[in-house]
């Protein structure tokens, strides 16, 4: 199969490859996908207390196209608010990368690791807020 | 200096030997009659280098030249044998054995014949190696059963089966035994009369052939074996096969049976350094990598490993200047792991990861140097980028996670 450009050169020149700790504060961590269908993605973010997406870094088992969505997914995420990445969609991906039909599941993948890890985040941080007294908030996520 | 891109996927097809390409060339042109033209010159000249090439692949395997047919390729030759077979002894019986690791020209004859109500087919597993159970063929044949259909070496994990025990059976119980022979012919020594095989698929592009010629041996006597035809016409190559003959690409085929039998003891040698060579640079490199397929009874050029947490067809795209094969899905267009690699019982997981080498003819000492540095690195690198690596590093047993897919 003849692979994108952009394809090629996110595989070959990932951004933000690597690991938060996952009880760092602020991330947030999304494990989607499983080893037996060919397709693991470890999204995490960190986000501030704006809701602020500051940072992110991904693991990927999967083909190329599978690496090259998280490591887009990575870059397009960074600086945006919660609320606006989780409306992103696997469209999108699919036009950056010029992904063919076969490898639109590598996209809708990407699309679930982003809502994964914000949900975790979520979730994390709710607790914590609870703690803190700030109960509107953790209500609002 | 290495030329690059470097083929090392000699179980999906060979370059043409050049000695091979000479024979033919002459029959595209000035040599160019129809085999079946009777009553002049350039029919003879045409016939006489069918003739010689019967001849030379008979001598290969040990059989009689009126013995060989020619066909288009090993897929033709599993069609015919297999639903040849079903239907000229329909009042015999209708029960085929096979195997779950076969080709899919074998398996896709049975499952059609199995569709058109013809047959019903018993597919034996293998265990960890690969291999299928003689007494597992025993133990599944009935007083229906027609035909055994068992491969000799399989095209993924060149695991030899134990062909000649399977072909005793056969003779004690009286039943037809075919054998898609494709990669094991010209690799390793096939002895069809030893073997006690009745039908053998046998295709040219394996060998250092061209491609789109084959052959089928049927057996003439002890049993004779007949075949209903499946392609009518002007009743050629004795009315199992009608059509033209390809003479320059029949040429082609008996030219690479005689250079293969020739050389064999050598190139299988030689291979078989070649292959250690390439397994024991990636072990030296790499941990948690895992050889699919037999240890010991197993084709010289093959050499099929998994990759452990590294996803086959990424790793493929790493090495985009080695040509290799992958069982992972994301390489077919059914998104389904190799089936011959699930039969294995091993991990789905592992099945992805899977890399086929197949070394062949032209392959040197320097390319494997080259492709065992080559793939170690991407392997490394591939690995410093999964999940999967990290959790095993962190002491996760995968097994444990609950997967959300």
């Amino acid at each position: 199969m003849a692979y994108s450009d952009k394809v090629i050169e996110h595989y070959n020149n990932p951004r933000n490859v690597g690991s938060f700790a996952k009880d760092e504060p602020g991330v947030g961590t999304g494990v989607v996908g499983a080893p037996e269908c060919g397709d693991v993605m470890k999204l995490q973010l960190k986000i501030g207390d704006d809701g602020v997406i500051e940072d992110a870094r991904f693991k990927t088992f999967g083909c190329g196209s599978a690496i090259a969505s998280s490591s887009y997914v990575t870059e397009l995420v960074k600086g945006k608010h919660i609320d606006e990445a989780m409306t992103i969609k696997n469209t999108v991906i699919v036009k950056e990368l010029n992904l063919p039909p076969v490898k639109i599941h590598c996209s809708v993948l990407a699309e679930d690791a982003i809502k994964a890890a914000i949900t975790d985040w979520r979730k994390r941080k709710g607790d914590k807020v609870t703690a803190e007294e700030h109960p509107a908030k953790s209500k609002e996520a | 200096m290495l030329k690059k891109p470097v083929y090392m996927d000699n179980h999906a097809t060979t370059r043409v030997d050049s000695r091979v390409l000479d024979a033919m060339l002459p029959y595209f042109t000035e040599k160019f009659g129809n085999a079946a033209s009777r009553n002049h010159s350039f029919g003879w000249e045409a016939e006489e280098a069918v003739d010689r090439s019967r001849n030379q692949i008979a001598a290969l395997i040990g059989a009689k030249s009126k013995e060989i047919i020619f066909t288009s390729g090993a897929t033709e030759s599993d069609n015919l044998a297999i639903k040849g077979v079903v239907e000229f002894y329909k009042d015999k019986g209708n029960h085929i054995i096979s195997c779950v690791t076969e080709h899919k020209a074998v398996l896709d004859s049975c499952r059609a014949l199995e569709r058109a109500g013809k047959a019903t087919v018993t597919y034996l597993p293998v265990d960890k190696y690969g291999m299928v159970d003689p007494d597992a063929v025993r133990r599944a044949i009935t007083d229906k059963t027609v035909l055994i259909t068992i491969m000799w070496a399989n095209n993924e994990i060149g695991t030899i089966h134990p062909i000649a025990e399977i072909g005793k059976i056969a003779k004690e119980k009286g039943i037809i035994f075919h054998c898609d022979a494709v990669q094991a012919i010209g690799k390793v020594p096939v002895d069809v009369e030893k073997a006690g095989v009745d039908l053998a698929s046998i295709t040219a592009h394996k060998i250092y052939g061209p491609k789109g010629i084959g052959a089928i041996y049927v057996r003439s006597k002890g049993p004779r074996v007949r075949l209903t035809p499946q392609m009518d016409g002007g009743g050629h190559e004795r009315g199992m096969r009608s059509g033209t003959l390809n003479v320059p690409g029949i040429v082609g085929l008996g030219a690479a049976c005689e250079i293969s039998g020739k050389e064999m003891p050598d190139e299988a040698q030689r291979l078989i350094q070649l292959r250690s060579q390439l397994q024991a640079g990636l072990f030296e490199r790499l941990d948690e990598i895992y050889v699919n397929g037999h240890p010991t009874e197993r084709l010289p050029g093959n050499l099929n490993v998994s990759f452990a947490y590294v996803e086959g067809e990424s790793l493929l795209m790493g090495i985009h200047d080695i040509a290799v094969s992958s069982g992972s899905a994301c390489t077919s267009a059914t998104l389904e792991p190799s089936y011959v690699i699930r039969a294995l019982g091993i991990d789905d997981e592992l099945a992805h990861s899977s890399i086929r080498f197949g070394l062949g003819r032209f392959n040197t000492l320097e390319e494997v140097d080259y492709v065992t540095d080559r793939v170690s690195r991407e392997v490394k690198r591939l690995r410093e980028m999964s999940p999967l690596y990290e959790m095993a590093k962190e002491g996760i047993d995968l097994k444990s996670v609950n997967w959300k897919s």
